[in-house]
């Protein structure tokens, strides 16, 4: 009877002059309770279904010496405790030591591409809130890489980015007369700018599309009442417009990091099955040190490294950022 | 508040007997069974220059199989860019299909995943046994000692392709047979922008293709004997560095050749800026490209010095696609048929013809459709100066990690930097770090 004891004690004095009344509104409460966990019940088994059976499977696979002479019964792969994990972070060896400077080069990526995604989101956005004609056209317009299929918008910038033949060359050389050469954009160092461009490319719609929404709620008379107390342009957006999208940011730059962090398809369709050193992001890493040399063990565990980087980074992001905005908010 | 129990309990089933399926489809152990005799499903490689040419060659021969046994094959055309994936999807999932063409040099990568029928003595009896087949196709079926995982389909060996027009306006009057030569000849073609010899320097199987063969050359080769990764001998980095060398110390290559992945450097041939290539059965691709079959010649690829032989007068890999049978399979005795038909004289004749390669199956081969100057060379490649690649487990780790030497290599002969034997031995180090430890 947890219950009882959990109860205030001026309810139950209530309870025992009228018990019969007391019961009734407690049940219900119960069931207010309850039913929201009931409806999310189905979603919720999906979702462990969906997303966490493969992922405890992967995390299994990670301590098994899972190669090709087991993968048609993976069941019967010899377990192999943390090997799988000391070949990944041994970073004085070649596999950690590649795994580590991988991890490296996304981490330089992804703030460079997480960082002018939001700003060219945000800078447009903040420009289109104005109404001038045209600003319907531009809005979709900029949507359009956002819509494109990835794998036909890759493919295409894999073509403009051929060093004989593709148009980036063309302009850059042949026309504006930079360098001596045509440079290379999909094999060496340059690999990483042609990345980092078709990255920002495909991801600032989503930053504009979530800040355009975001402005939709800041008053205009929160405006109006600074342009009156005399504040330019640059002070209304410092004070009024970036505070007030603090919410959005915190989401935004979130999953902007996420899937920049994850992002598999950009650098697989740029540069193929083996990705120029400059350009080796670590989810393509992980997949060539499992479906390239057969290994599913050490990519399993490469990944379940990851997976608790991204958990760290995510969880330690939130707590900061949630803590300053309590702050800001008392 | 019941219904809503009844939702929940719903809810849960539903979600249990996803689970359940999903994680039911693991493979079942078994060694194929009878159970739909009248289908087939078969994955082919990408023979033709496309899937549809693929399709149109392969469907009329599908539709004459039916006739004569009734089973009905689905024929699916997979990509050579997922093929090897979806075989390994299929096999770890054990729903694929029941027959499936494999490049040969995958024999005994795909053999020790337990994916493939074995070919013992009954299974090869079934298709008219092992002696049909030519000596050199079957060095690539599988691990020395152990039964074959495939059957030899079609046959293919590289030979040197050369532009008549780029030898004429610079005139050459022979096609080179040494390396010697080559690089002379190449010389003399590269200048205003045209170039000797093109390679495919971000393709990683078409490297190891010719960095093996160059091995051999130089008394090398990437395994030893019993089976472990050897990379770095003086034999393989001299292999290597020569390849690389084309471009950065002969300048035979354009540098652009080292980002080609998907056969630029032939566009680049039949666009009169590259003499020369070392390729598989060319002759479909240049007419795809608008080339005439006057406008092309052909030759033995170049060796050290004298003749192409066996050792290390190697020219060529053996290549080929090997045909096999889904361990899986639930018609095996359909499987065996359709093999038996894909292997038949007819058919043999039918389909290389149609691929410009060379026929596995001895009888076919003495069809005069295969003596023509062109596929002569070929044919007399395999026979004399072909070597299979190392017919070890970790062939398909190999094609990867050294591949991948080698197209970091040419991104560095590209962009200017020194390739020395140190850099290069480096990079093969760092490679065979990367084998699986045995």
């Amino acid at each position: 009877m947890t219950e009882t004891v959990l109860t205030p004690p001026s309810e139950r004095a209530a309870r025992k002059a009228a018990p019969g009344e007391a019961r009734a509104p407690r049940r219900s409460g119960r069931r207010r309770i309850a039913l929201p966990y009931l409806l999310l019940l189905p979603a919720l088994l999906l979702e462990l279904l969906v997303h966490l059976v493969p992922m405890l499977m992967g995390i299994t696979m990670s301590f098994r010496e899972l190669t090709q002479f087991y993968i048609r019964n993976w069941s019967e792969a010899p377990w192999s405790g943390l090997d799988n994990f000391t070949v990944a972070i041994d970073f004085d060896a070649p596999v950690g030591q590649a795994l580590f400077k991988s991890f490296l080069t996304t981490c330089l990526f992804t703030v460079l591409s997480v960082g002018l995604c939001w700003l060219l989101g945000t800078a447009a956005a903040v420009f289109l809130q104005e109404n001038f004609r045209g600003r319907g056209f531009l809005r979709t317009l900029f949507l359009v890489p956002y819509a494109l299929p990835v794998y036909a918008a890759v493919i295409t910038w894999a073509f403009m980015f051929q060093r004989d033949n593709g148009i980036i060359n063309h302009v850059l050389h042949d026309q504006l007369g930079i360098g001596d050469s045509p440079a290379f954009w999909l094999i060496g160092d340059n690999s990483f700018w042609a990345l980092l461009v078709v990255s920002v490319w495909k991801g600032w719609p989503f930053a504009f599309l979530t800040v355009m929404a975001g402005l939709q709620n800041i008053p205009r008379d929160m405006y109006e009442a600074a342009a009156l107390d005399g504040a330019g342009v640059w002070k209304q957006i410092r004070h009024i417009t970036l505070p007030s999208l603090r919410p959005v940011n915190q989401v935004l730059v979130l999953v902007l990091f996420l899937w920049t962090f994850n992002d598999f398809n950009t650098p697989f369709v740029l540069f193929g099955k083996a990705a120029p050193e400059a350009a080796d992001l670590i989810s393509l890493h992980i997949y060539q040190s499992s479906f390239q040399t057969w290994n599913f063990g050490t990519g399993s565990a490469m990944s379940v490294l990851l997976l608790l980087f991204l958990l760290v980074v995510t969880g330690v992001y939130l707590l900061l950022t949630t803590r300053g905005r309590k702050a800001t908010d008392v | 508040m019941r219904r809503i129990r009844v939702a929940a309990v719903g809810a849960v089933t539903l979600s249990l007997v996803l689970t359940a399926a999903a994680c039911g489809g693991g493979s079942t152990g078994g060694s194929g069974s009878n159970e739909q005799p009248r289908t087939l499903t078969y994955w082919a490689s990408n023979q033709g220059a496309s899937i549809e040419v693929d399709k149109k060659v392969l469907q009329p021969e599908l539709d004459k199989f039916e006739k004569q046994t009734g089973i009905k094959v689905k024929l699916e055309v997979v990509p050579w860019a997922d093929l090897l994936n979806r075989i390994l999807t299929a096999t770890t999932s054990g729903q694929g299909p029941d027959i499936l063409n494999i490049g040969n040099t995958w024999s005994a990568s795909l053999q020790s995943t337990g994916a493939l029928l074995p070919w013992d003595a009954k299974n090869l009896e079934a298709i008219g046994g092992k002696d049909r087949f030519v000596e050199s196709a079957l060095g690539s079926t599988g691990a020395p000692g152990q039964d074959p995982a495939a059957v030899p389909l079609y046959s293919m060996a590289y030979a040197l392709y050369y532009n008549k027009k780029m030898f004429k306006d610079a005139g050459i009057t022979k096609p080179p047979a040494t390396w010697d030569e080559l690089i002379a000849t190449g010389k003399k073609i590269s200048k205003d922008g045209k170039w000797g010899i093109g390679v495919e320097g971000s393709n990683l199987s078409n490297n190891i293709h010719q960095v093996f063969v160059l091995g051999k050359q130089h008394g090398a080769d990437f395994f030893t004997a019993d089976g472990k990764a050897d990379f770095t001998s003086d034999g393989a980095v001299a292999a290597v560095k020569q390849y690389v060398d084309l471009m950065a110390a002969q300048k035979i290559t354009g540098p652009g050749n080292a980002e080609y992945a998907q056969n630029q450097s032939l566009s680049d041939f039949a666009k009169n800026k590259t003499g020369m290539v070392l390729w598989q059965t060319a002759s479909a691709t240049f007419k795809a490209q608008g080339m005439k079959d006057d406008e092309w010649g052909v030759a033995p690829a170049p060796v050290p010095s004298g003749q192409p032989g066996a050792g290390r007068q190697t020219n060529s890999m053996v290549a080929g696609i090997n045909l096999a049978v889904f361990k899986n399979t639930k018609n095996i005795d359909g499987a065996l048929k359709f093999v038996k038909f894909m292997t038949s004289d007819d058919e043999q004749k039918t389909l290389n013809k149609a691929y410009g390669s060379i026929p596995p199956v001895k009888t076919a081969q003495q069809d005069p459709a295969f003596s023509d100057p062109a596929l002569a060379v070929l044919r007399d490649t395999l026979a004399t100066s072909a070597a299979a690649l190392p017919q070890v487990p970790e062939e398909s780790q190999f094609e990867t990690v050294v591949g991948t030497a080698v197209k970091e290599l040419f991104a560095d002969a590209a962009a200017g930097r020194a390739v020395t034997t140190e850099s290069v031995r480096a990079k093969l180090e760092k490679a065979q770090q990367q084998m699986p430890k045995k």
